[in-house]
């Protein structure tokens, strides 16, 4: 057995000694008789270390390796390149192997790079304060529909079509209990025909732009009905489009939400990913999860703390604004260091050539006999098609090529393949895409 | 005697202030590089519309990956963690993360996966998953396991919500859940965002449920019980077995928040206590390091009549041994985005290879063991309120301790502690301890470092409380103005203000 716990039995055997016990299972003498496992777990005995590695290398093993599944799968998580710059920092054993910074005099590590990394989502999302992070898209999306709730006293939202299903599922999964009304807004041409939403007025407008089939679906076009109504605009955007794209705060966005996994995580089959959360400056104190603030220590100097303490868990209990209590640190600070690492210019540039590639491949498909698209909208980093085939069989057909094409959609009763093109695909790999598909559609 | 891990850390930490990454900045100086891709170089305004195009992109910061590195090390050295010393911090099983499952979690073959990738693609993934919830089911002693909740309070909110869909499934719909005293603020903060009202239940002298406190509160509007077990107090709640039938028999079922679960690994487990919903928290008892405040992992697993309402899609084994997904035929629908914190997952089935059944159980025995045989030398200095036998972590307080002044405070104590190379325990909680410290060596500190733990957590006791008001001095910041933080925020760094700092 391998093992962690450094006492000898000699160890063992002096310390129950001392405490005046005559064997290990005496430990547990407050656990009734009748409770106690006979047999121990019914799990293998432990191993040395080599065989550990042996068994998790024989499971990545047994994935198809990505190079030989290129991937143009999108729809929330994304391929990006990420610099060796980024795993290196953000796998620093201080970073790793500490938690929430409740004693921020030993914290200021953890606690400054949060406040930059909050400075830099602010910035993404052109509204005063991001909070430190929360789990990933969805549940930031369901945090802010909590916040509007509680700010508006209303009890139904608006959501897009163009939201995420997956996250519109997970709300409505977490929602359930305080019957929350979900009213779903069609989408016209690939954005939000917002005029077209009935109904009470509600705590908040939802949506998200580039929206789940890739469309610009900009929350200017939600503010004004949102402000005729008198409920909050949400607006779910992506952090790499953010180089290109006007922010949520600058169209009226009064919480904006977004997937940080572009931005230095890897896909990791879906996480851990990165919630990025910012709001205006009246709801500051509506916030979900930690915010770090900039003070000073007893000697006059420059430190940070985590802070506005009193809308959380541990201090309000069930008046809390949220649950909220681990999130995701160590994650933010990759996306801190990335983010630092891509700079103002370097942003501009990956959102750019995310679009080119966009562009380049989107043409290439509807060149394909058979192949329209499956909404007209301008699209950022990822776009919808119609196909000749089901798009599950488009994709099934589409690995034996050695390509996972993308994700099936639909919308309106009419199903597509969604295809996102990232900065690591170069021509060679959009040409052999457009040709497989030609083949596999044929 | 030989030393013990008494980090010593604080004079290895940087004291020097750092500025922020902002003030490296210098126009035109960048990091980033791209590959060759041979594509047209189209422009922003060949490509986005004009109304929806900035004209320049958002302002980061300009530096150069030397500096950010710096930046980012010189941080690093103003930060404690486990790695540089024990860090007792009751409540968060702050215990040694092994690298070999850091490694495990950075394989190609696992990273480089796209969640959406079809099931015959991903077969080690869903190979992992799978034996990773037969195993945490096995651990609990229960049915069915859904590892999508990213966190514990997720955990929490999601087998709230099973609680409800089986009260539903019943034709019931009560209203309130019964939570003791002791219990972490996330308990009752999920309990209201799953719609329901928290009743709080007190301990009684011995800090344990009484099942006459508990009769008092049980009728028809119960939908359950949340415990923790053993509680925050560090003490196995005794009446365990007669408290589940009691709400069993009231309608109610019984929620095991697995905070503490490190305690009774292969001791005993949660389902035969006769709980019916469990949460763990992989990143405590299953050494996924914490992360500075996470990412982490919060799975829940039930009993058999709950099975079929779990959020899906599950991993599933076929006959013919491949692996694939399912849906729970009454789902209560999606908990996560995806398919949870999987990397986090994969450290914690790393974890489980490594210690295995008998690594397991002597996890229990030696954090149990450490943390009584601290206890037992704070004896005599610090008050035990609930003087019994304790489990993985204890409660002791500075009010009305035999050993030192009452002028001392549990924050001061914590405050000095840090000062003496260690990290502080938690503090004011639970809350039914007035000056509580709360502290969990777990089974990874030598005894050697927690004999040296103690030995500090002594001087401090009798210094008394004059070195610990000013406490710390010798840590990277002095007392942080926490008030000053909150009464003036300043959450973002602008230019504009940084000379009022």
């Amino acid at each position: 057995m391998a093992g962690y716990v450094p006492h000898t039995d000699e160890d063992f055997a002096r310390m129950l000694s001392e405490l005046g016990l005559g064997g290990a299972d005496e430990l547990f003498r407050s656990v009734p008789a009748a409770l106690r496992l006979a047999g121990g777990l019914d799990l293998p005995l432990g191993l040395g270390e080599p065989d550990v590695s042996s068994q998790m290398s024989r499971l990545a093993g047994a994935n198809r390796a990505p190079a030989e599944l290129v991937c143009f799968a999108g729809g929330g998580a994304y391929d990006h390149d990420i610099p060796a710059v980024v795993r290196a920092l953000g796998g620093r054993s201080e970073f790793v192997t500490s938690y929430t910074p409740y004693q921020p005099e030993v914290a200021q590590g953890v606690l400054q790079v949060l406040f930059e990394y909050q400075t830099l989502v602010s910035r993404l999302a052109g509204l005063p304060v991001a909070n430190a992070s929360v789990y990933d898209g969805a549940t930031a999306t369901v945090e802010a529909v909590n916040l509007a709730v509680a700010c508006t006293g209303r009890p139904a939202v608006w959501l897009s079509a163009g939201l995420n299903p997956r996250w519109r599922e997970v709300l409505a999964t977490l929602s359930a209990g305080r019957g929350i009304e979900l009213v779903d807004v069609p989408l016209s041409g690939g954005t939000t025909d917002w005029e077209a939403a009935r109904g009470a007025p509600p705590a908040a407008l939802v949506g998200a732009s580039p929206n789940y089939l890739g469309c610009i679906d900009p929350p200017r076009r939600a503010t004004p009905v949102a402000q005729a109504a008198g409920a909050l605009v949400v607006n779910a955007f992506d952090p790499v489009s953010a180089g290109l794209l006007r922010t949520p705060g600058e169209q009226g966005a009064d919480v904006a939400v977004a997937e940080g996994q572009p931005l230095g995580t890897p896909l990791a089959f879906g996480g851990p990913y990165l919630g990025m959360f910012a709001v205006a400056g009246a709801h500051v104190r509506r916030l979900p999860g930690r915010l770090v603030g900039r003070t000073v220590d007893s000697e006059g100097r420059t430190a940070y703390v985590t802070t506005l303490r009193a809308r959380e868990q541990d201090i309000r209990r069930e008046r809390a604004s949220s649950n909220i209590c681990t999130n995701q640190t160590l994650v933010a600070v990759a996306a801190m260091v990335q983010m630092a690492w891509l700079g103002t210019a370097g942003l501009r540039e990956l959102a750019l050539r995310c679009a080119r590639g966009t562009r380049y491949l989107r043409e290439a498909v509807l060149s394909v006999p058979g192949v329209e698209p499956l909404v007209d909208a301008p699209v950022v980093r990822e776009f919808a098609v119609e196909l000749p085939i089901s798009p599950e069989l488009a994709v099934e057909r589409m690995a034996e090529e050695g390509f996972l094409a993308g994700l099936p959609v639909s919308v309106g009763g009419r199903e597509g393949l969604l295809i996102a093109v990232t900065e690591k695909r170069v021509r060679a790999e959009l040409d052999a895409y457009a040709s497989a598909l030609e083949k596999v559609v044929a | 005697m030989k030393p013990g891990g008494r980090a010593a850390s604080a004079p290895l930490m940087g004291r020097e202030s750092e500025p922020a990454i902002f003030e490296f900045s210098v126009p035109g100086r960048r990091s980033a590089s791209f590959r060759a891709t041979g594509l047209p170089d189209w422009q922003a305004g060949e490509l986005v519309p004009a109304e929806d195009l900035r004209e320049q992109p958002p302002v980061l910061v300009e530096v150069s990956e030397r500096d950010l590195v710096a930046h980012l090390t010189r941080l690093s050295h103003r930060q404690y963690s486990v790695d540089l010393g024990a860090y007792p911090l009751g409540s968060c099983t702050m215990k040694y993360n092994p690298k070999v499952c850091d490694e495990a979690a950075a394989l190609p073959g696992l990273t480089g996966v796209h969640p959406a990738t079809p099931a015959p693609f991903a077969q080690g993934w869903l190979g992992l998953l799978w034996a990773l919830g037969d195993a945490l089911c096995k651990v609990t002693g229960m049915s069915a396991v859904t590892l999508q909740p990213p966190a514990g309070a997720a955990g929490e909110l999601t087998g709230l919500l099973l609680m409800r869909a089986w009260h539903r499934s019943h034709g019931r719909s009560p209203g309130k859940v019964l939570i003791p005293d002791s219990a972490h603020g996330t308990n009752p903060a999920s309990v209201s965002l799953a719609g329901y009202t928290t009743v709080s239940i007190p301990s009684d002298e011995r800090g344990l449920v009484k099942p006459s406190n508990l009769s008092r509160h049980l009728d028809d509007d119960v939908a359950g019980i949340m415990l923790t077990n053993p509680n925050t107090l560090g003490l196995f709640e005794e009446d365990i077995a007669e408290l589940a039938s009691m709400v069993h028999e009231a309608g109610g079922l019984l929620y095991y928040d697995g905070a503490n679960l490190n305690a009774i690994l292969g001791v005993t487990r949660p389902g035969d206590m006769g709980f019916d919903i469990v949460h763990l928290n992989l990143h405590k008892t299953f050494a996924v390091p914490h992360g500075g405040g996470g990412p982490g992992a919060g799975p829940v697993a039930v009993g058999p009549e709950l099975a079929d309402l779990l959020p899906g899609p599950l991993p599933t084994q076929n006959a013919d041994g491949t692996f694939g997904w399912a849906n729970p035929a009454r789902s209560i629908g999606r908990a996560h985005g995806w398919h949870g914190n999987a990397l986090a997952l994969a450290r914690a089935w790393a974890y489980i290879l490594a210690n295995g059944s008998d690594g397991l159980r002597r996890v229990a025995e030696a954090a149990v063991l450490n943390a009584n045989w601290l206890l037992a030398q704070l004896r005599g200095t610090y008050a035990i309120p609930y003087d019994r036998p304790a489990m993985h972590e204890v409660v002791v307080s500075t009010k009305g301790a035999p050993g030192t002044s009452d002028e001392m405070h549990a924050l001061d104590v914590g405050k000095r502690l840090l000062e003496k190379g260690f990290h502080a325990p938690t503090v004011y909680f639970p809350l039914i301890v007035p000056e509580a410290l709360m502290i969990e060596p777990t089974e990874t500190e030598s005894p050697e470092t927690v004999a040296a733990l103690a030995e500090a957590f002594l001087a401090i006791a009798h210094e008394g409380p004059e070195p610990a008001l000013h406490a710390p001095r010798s840590t990277p910041v002095g007392r942080v103005d926490e008030a000053r933080a909150a009464r003036s925020l300043v959450a973002t760094w602008d230019a504009s203000t940084e000379s009022e700092n």
